[in-house]
């Protein structure tokens, strides 16, 4: 029960975002095969944090310490997502072979059956040569958890995944999830719906703009530390000039 | 019939500045139809009208140093460009504001900056010539640039194709997976104010951005992915070259404005009959629907 080594260990974290300093002096791990929800107010720098764990914000001092080999997939809001550009649902899938592949490199026949088989996981099978803008939502986000699972990473990092997603879809996306605990993957994801996350989540991380609490879920989610994350998002001041990164 | 042939034909076979003002203009396209196609599905179809004018203060720099000289000009013109293209990102990552109000702010100053060059030493004519060109008074040396130029555009589509498309609808994927997002942004651009220089000659860099974005635009309506909208935009920049050729040569009228106007026929009859949310053909199948 008791994990060996977490699967990412942050030390004095401190990430900026457009400039901001956005979360601040963020210490603690996340445990190796877990299910962590990331919560807190809007504005507490979940975002921001995630980007700095999936090297898409790389503006941040302190250390985040993982094993190098360890592959990291992470899933942005859904809202950076343009579903109006013309491509296929399998193109779309495929992509997650880029470590492999990358710029260049030609998709093996054992790609396109991955791909079937990711589409077949989340439930759309025989999607593969629609268009991603005639989906719905529900639809495209099935497409992108497909394109997780062909990245095959030990780390999934998603941000607010079920966001403006059916209950139906949001359902067997969470399955998903559990099946990637089973597969010893750990997964870090930003939430809003805090009955979710106590239905499925061990580990939770609330945030507000720092650290409030860190641990397992019923210990952290208590209303003495809901109400300080509260309070300490609606007292934070803007332009306070401390720890500001060097860009 | 014959008539028809002779009128279309002829002025090709007789005179040797129409051969090579058809053989520009189908470079031109082969290059700049399929950047604006890019350019039309990123949402970023006015660049191509900032950068255009962003051309304008190294063309005239060039004209001042070495006067009319293609190679300064456009090296100039190139230069211009990228630094216009470089200080609106800038500005961009490194304040708040948006990168439409960046380019904006960035191309009307060079604008500025090219007028007022211009007006140092030249005349109306030398900034008419810079903004519109004239494809009939193509050489040998501009012809080599537009079908060099075209030919470097094609292939580097080709090769960074890939992150090109994902950074364009999932710029966050592709960044956390380590692809060269940012590279293939670049060069986008680079492309882009290279084919705008190319076409600096034959049509002047505002008629070039026409050739680049209408027949982008009109593809739209008719074809769905990226490849088959590129090859249909080629064809319609091609097919628009010729007819505007022709209509400039019959109607003794200036040749870039016909090729762009033609290219905007094209754009119109699209918008209204394009098979792929044409308004008129729209009208139609819902009617259709309504009676079944």
């Amino acid at each position: 029960m008791a994990d060996a080594t977490p699967a990412i260990s942050l030390r004095d974290l401190t990430v900026s975002y457009r400039g901001h300093p956005a979360v601040h002096h963020l210490s603690g791990a996340f445990r190796a095969g877990s299910l962590t929800a990331v919560v807190g107010p809007n504005g507490a720098g979940k975002s921001s944090l995630l980007g700095a764990l999936g090297g898409t914000i790389r503006e941040f001092e302190g250390r985040i310490e993982r094993d190098p080999a360890l592959r990291v997939a992470y899933l942005p809001q859904a809202s950076a997502l343009d579903r109006s550009f013309p491509v296929r649902v399998h193109e779309v899938v495929a992509m997650g072979a880029w470590a492999r592949i990358g710029s260049f490199g030609a998709l093996r026949a054992a790609d396109n059956a991955a791909v079937v088989d990711a589409l077949v996981a989340v439930g759309l099978s025989g999607f593969d040569k629609r268009w991603l803008g005639e989906l719905s939502a529900g639809q495209a986000q099935r497409v992108l958890f497909a394109r997780v699972l062909m990245q095959d990473a030990s780390v999934i990092l998603l941000d607010e995944p079920f966001n403006a997603i059916d209950a139906r879809t949001t359902a067997d996306l969470l399955a998903l999830l559990h099946r990637w605990k089973r597969e010893a993957r750990t997964v870090i994801a930003v939430l809003h719906d805090l009955a979710q996350v106590r239905e499925h989540f061990e580990q939770v991380l609330l945030l507000a703009r720092e650290r409030v609490a860190w641990g397992p879920t019923a210990e952290v989610l208590k209303a003495e530390h809901l109400f300080k994350a509260r309070q300490m998002a609606e007292a934070w001041d803007e332009s306070a000039p401390a720890c500001k990164v060097s860009a | 019939m014959s008539l028809l042939a002779a009128s279309v034909l002829e002025p090709f076979i007789e005179f040797p500045f129409m051969r090579r003002a058809l053989v520009a203009t189908w470079a031109l396209s082969l290059g700049c139809a399929p950047i604006g196609c890019v350019l039309v599905l990123r949402r970023m179809s006015l660049v191509g009208d900032a950068m255009a004018h962003a051309v304008l203060p190294g063309a005239a720099a060039g004209f001042l140093l070495a006067g009319l000289s293609l190679p300064a000009m456009s090296l100039g013109g190139f230069v211009a460009a990228l630094a216009v293209a470089l200080a609106a990102g800038f500005v961009t990552r490194a304040t708040p504001q948006r990168e439409d109000a960046s380019f904006a702010a960035f191309y009307l100053i060079a604008l500025a900056l090219g007028v007022l060059l211009v007006s140092l030493r030249g005349s109306q004519v030398d900034l008419m010539h810079m903004l519109f060109g004239s494809v009939l008074a193509v050489d040998d040396a501009a012809l080599l640039q537009i079908a060099a130029v075209a030919s470097i555009t094609l292939w580097a589509l080709a090769l960074m194709y890939r992150p090109l498309v994902l950074e364009s609808f999932d710029p966050g994927f592709l960044r956390s997976v380590g692809g060269p997002g940012a590279r293939a942004h670049m060069l986008l651009l680079v492309l882009l104010v290279a084919n705008l220089v190319s076409a600096f000659q034959a049509l002047g860099t505002l008629m070039a951005v026409g050739l680049m974005m209408l027949p982008a635009a009109a593809a739209r309506f008719w074809v769905a992915s990226l490849p088959a909208m590129a090859a249909l935009s080629v064809a319609i920049g091609a097919v628009s070259g010729a007819a505007g050729l022709l209509l400039s040569y019959h109607a003794e009228l200036p040749s870039g404005p016909c090729i762009v106007l033609v290219c905007g026929g094209a754009y119109i009859l699209s918008v209204l009959f394009g098979a792929r949310d044409g308004i008129v053909t729209r009208r139609l199948l819902a009617a259709s629907h309504l009676t079944r």
